[in-house]
């Protein structure tokens, strides 16, 4: 793929983790797309916001937790997780019940750096007006 | 313009294969390249042969088939999404242990890959479902 021109990717995650298979299957199509060497970008949106809570367990429901691979996305160089203030703000949550999720920065010796950014929505129509692909789940 | 479509959703429950297919039949009307479409989600069912909608309904497998065939179109069904829900072709049938496959004409199985590859070929990347 060396041949084309970066791209900048945007997945848009706007259903919460578990009710529809949206939320894991787009993690699916971001671990795919990682190998392509892409600049990849993820938001969190409406109910999306829910798939990085702290503390998920899906054992009751019969189904596998998957919120511990968002904590792997630096591992395949997605560093950037972009979650909407207001989204956060209407149900009643706040960065504090999400979970921590870092990136080594080889421009920091290789320090933890924060993945999560919040931004306002304005923000983030800026930054899907900006991404040369969006997919939105 | 080199235009790649993502279909999301089945057939019937909800419109996004409808919409996709008339915009591909305009796209191309107006001179465009469709350079892949791909179906993710349960848009993986759009590509089973074995649906039987009534007769004075629209068959939409019969025509996206139908519009692959005339137009040389590439569907491409996501092989993770498909095997999940029943979607196999011959070969996936045979090496899954499955007695049958139901894989529509015009269709073909291939990864996640095709998706990301299609998103940076193409000059648009237009998503039809929820």
């Amino acid at each position: 793929m060396s041949e084309n021109p970066k791209k900048t990717f945007l997945y848009l995650n706007r259903k919460a983790p578990y009710g529809t298979i949206y939320a894991l299957e787009s993690l699916e199509v971001v671990l795919i797309g990682a190998a392509f060497e892409q600049d990849v970008a993820l938001a969190f949106l409406d109910d999306g916001v829910f798939q990085l809570a702290e503390g998920q367990n899906a054992a009751g429901i019969g189904m596998k937790t998957f919120a511990k691979t968002y904590r792997a996305l630096g591992d395949f160089e997605v560093r950037r997780l972009y979650v909407e203030r207001e989204s956060l703000t209407e149900r009643g949550l706040s960065i504090e019940d999400l979970m921590p999720i870092v990136h080594e920065d080889e421009n920091e010796d290789y320090a933890q750096m924060p993945s999560i950014r919040v931004v306002d929505r304005a923000e983030l129509a800026r930054l899907i007006g900006a991404s040369d692909v969006v997919l939105s789940f | 313009m080199r235009i790649a479509v993502v279909i999301n959703e089945g057939p019937y429950t909800h419109q996004a294969s409808d919409s996709a297919l008339q915009f591909v039949r305009a796209a191309l009307d107006k001179g465009h390249e469709i350079f892949r479409v791909f179906f993710y989600h349960d848009g993986v069912n759009n590509g089973t042969r074995l649906t039987v909608p009534p007769q004075d309904d629209r068959n939409l497998q019969r025509a996206w088939s139908e519009l692959a065939l005339t137009k040389n179109l590439d569907l491409v069904v996501c092989i993770a999404a498909a095997q999940r829900r029943g979607v196999l072709d011959a070969k996936e049938a045979k090496r899954q242990g499955k007695d049958g496959d139901n894989i529509a004409p015009g269709f073909r199985i291939s990864g996640l890959g095709q998706l990301i590859e299609a998103g940076i070929q193409a000059d648009r990347l237009v998503t039809f479902g929820d």
